[in-house]
């Protein structure tokens, strides 16, 4: 036996009260935590998917909606570009390299995209099994389309025209999956990919021979060579039907959006764990007032004023690190059951149940004010008068 | 200087000298309290009589050092208790005195046994479990070493008490008004127990009263009568 464990032996003498301050304390560092989980996993996703790409070119519109829907692929996109026109902006000294994207169908919902190996390559997907696409309708699927639809190598499926539903299905021309890709965590395991011409043959009629001038495709991803290309293109871009987006600006303004409601949430935790420390404060004042003669009758048996102090502020802190550690707890549950109740749309890695940046801050943070919380009450500890303090108790 | 008891010498363990306290805030001339020069040895026992308001608690708590003497001087086992200061009083207090209050108190969150582990753990020495464990068996305690203490009849608590008083082997014991608030038999009791484990404990033992029914019981008294008239007997 030693300060520490009375002091955890107090604190559980006291359920009720304890219950309640390490309830709402561990609220509060929950609620905050599941906020820094959730927008680490934000930000890598949003990352992830940039990863690299500096503009996107495409048919004029919502810049907003061209990001989202060629980059992340979860909006339809704005319309169509001509080919030979993109690859002349590809062309310009100041861009590096362009990644062409065409695409107007699915299968089971997943989009088949027309591209170009480098595509694959720039988000670093390898081959799990198979090869490459080679001739027209041959296609590569994405780690998560081969595993939910549950096809191999070898599989032949129809697609429909469109992106959002299965009715107008193409049964005369038949897709063979050739390869599948390795998780990459990447919006390309949700793809289907192709080559361009295979995209372009889906929707030519029999005999119908294309003047190569007149190929369209939905969007090129760029890569600059100069920074002066975000200054200079959208100029040579005027009077085209073509138009420029930087995805790291769309995007903050999106999570500008919605950061109003994860600001919202953010003060409503702070608000809980502020109401945690009143109540830790209020819990250990409310305990000493009654255990005034028990703490005297402990200075009478030799207990200094500061070993009493420290063992009031050992109560706070037990109360501290059981809301913290619950707290954690409840933010890893959150989590988990917020992920297995969107799975689809929210893919959430379990590898990312590791401290998210700033939980050691918020711990810390935690730690210090309860802290405060168990010291400013357990200072009368210090100036006790013993004698009043047990003549008062007859 | 102190009296030596007849026929013997005994260790002074306990020695007051012209003490005087005076209450912060007093508003009368005559509020000093003077006390009665003493001594106790180690292994005697004596009284602490007086009727209400002549300063029995106050003088118990400046030997116990709770408060600290205007004028005068608080010797214990051969030290200047009265003029220590802060956590070393605290200290030493807790290593040679054992205190029986009025009404017992624990740490309601420990069981009986923790409880009178407690003068050891705070003082910083070894506590045999075993041997506390075998003074709440000779105390009729064998059934309750590790209730809670909240689980204890009156009777029982005034028991441990008298235990976590002497668990710890003090060279004084304190007791203020153990019996006041039991009957005939009880209080009998309780003093016996008293007595006997602090002539174990080789312990000099000092019991504060107003309880008549002591008087006859022990030989050596310290009588404190009202402020300004005091006389030791």
């Amino acid at each position: 036996m030693n300060l520490v464990s009375i002091a955890r032996r107090n604190v559980f003498h006291r359920p009720l009260s304890t219950g309640l301050s390490v309830l709402l304390l561990a609220f509060g560092v929950g609620m905050i935590s599941i906020l820094l989980l959730v927008q680490r996993q934000l930000a890598e996703d949003f990352d992830r998917n940039i990863n690299d790409i500096d503009m996107v070119l495409g048919a004029k519109g919502s810049p907003l909606q061209l990001i989202l829907a060629n980059v992340y692929h979860v909006d339809v996109p704005t319309g169509n570009i001509s080919l030979p026109e993109a690859q002349q902006v590809v062309a310009h000294p100041f861009v590096e390299s362009g990644i062409p994207l065409a695409y107007g169908d699915n299968y089971r919902m997943y989009r088949i995209v027309g591209t170009e190996w480098t595509y694959p390559e720039h988000y670093a997907c390898v081959l799990a099994e198979g090869e490459r696409w080679g001739a027209t309708f041959e296609v590569v699927l994405g780690a998560a389309v081969a595993k939910t639809a549950g096809m191999v190598v070898g599989d032949t499926f129809f697609s429909a025209h469109g992106l959002a539903d299965e009715t107008d299905v193409h049964d005369d021309k038949t897709f063979v999956v050739v390869g599948i890709l390795e998780r990459s965590g990447s919006v390309i395991d949700q793809l289907i990919l192709t080559s361009i011409e295979t995209v372009w043959a889906v929707h030519a009629h029999e005999g119908d021979i294309v003047d190569p001038a007149d190929r369209e495709i939905t969007a090129m991803l760029l890569k600059k060579r100069n920074p002066l290309a975000i200054l200079t293109l959208p100029n040579l871009l005027k009077d085209s039907n073509m138009q420029i987006a930087l995805p790291s600006i769309e995007l903050n303004r999106l999570t500008q959006q919605f950061g109003i409601g994860i600001q919202t949430i953010r003060a409503i935790a702070l608000l809980i764990m502020v109401l945690s420390f009143v109540s830790v404060f209020i819990a250990l004042f409310n305990s000493l007032r009654d255990r005034r003669y028990e703490l005297a009758l402990m200075r009478t048996m030799g207990g200094t004023p500061r070993a009493l102090f420290t063992l009031v502020v050992t109560e706070g802190l037990w109360m501290t690190c059981m809301g913290i550690i619950t707290g954690l707890i409840l933010s890893r549950i959150g989590i988990a059951v917020l992920s297995s109740v969107v799975a689809d749309q929210f893919h959430y890695d379990w590898s990312q149940m590791g401290a998210a940046p700033g939980e050691g801050l918020l711990v810390a943070l935690a730690f210090l004010v309860g802290l405060l919380a168990a010291a400013i009450p357990a200072r009368s500890v210090l100036k006790m008068d013993i004698s009043r303090t047990l003549g008062a108790g007859r | 200087m102190h009296a030596p008891a007849v026929g013997l010498t005994f260790e002074v363990m306990l020695d007051v000298k012209n003490l005087e306290f005076n209450y912060d805030g007093a508003v009368e001339a005559n509020s000093t309290l003077s006390f009665p020069d003493f001594s106790l040895a180690r292994g005697q026992e004596k009284l602490l009589l007086g009727a209400s308001g002549t300063g029995k608690t106050t003088l118990l708590h400046l030997i116990a050092g709770m408060l600290t003497p205007d004028v005068g001087r608080v010797m214990l086992a051969g030290e200047d208790f009265g003029a220590m200061q802060g956590a070393a009083r605290d200290r030493f207090r807790g290593r040679h005195i054992g205190i029986v209050f009025q009404q017992a108190h624990f740490v309601q969150s420990l069981t009986v046994l923790e409880n009178l582990q407690l003068p050891g753990l705070l003082t910083g020495e070894t506590v045999d479990l075993a041997e506390a464990e075998a003074l709440l068996v000779e105390l009729g305690l064998a059934h309750k070493v590790h209730s809670a203490v909240s689980a204890l009849s009156m009777g029982e608590q005034q028991r441990v008490s008298i235990a976590r008083a002497v668990v710890h082997k003090p060279g004084l014991i304190l007791a203020d008004e153990p019996t006041s608030a039991l009957d005939d038999g009880n209080a009998e009791a309780v003093i016996d127990l008293l007595r006997r484990q602090a002539a174990k404990a080789g312990s000099a033992l000092l019991i504060v009263t107003h309880d008549n029914r002591l008087k006859e019981r022990f030989d050596a008294r310290v009588e404190l009568v009202a402020p300004e008239k005091t006389a030791a007997k």
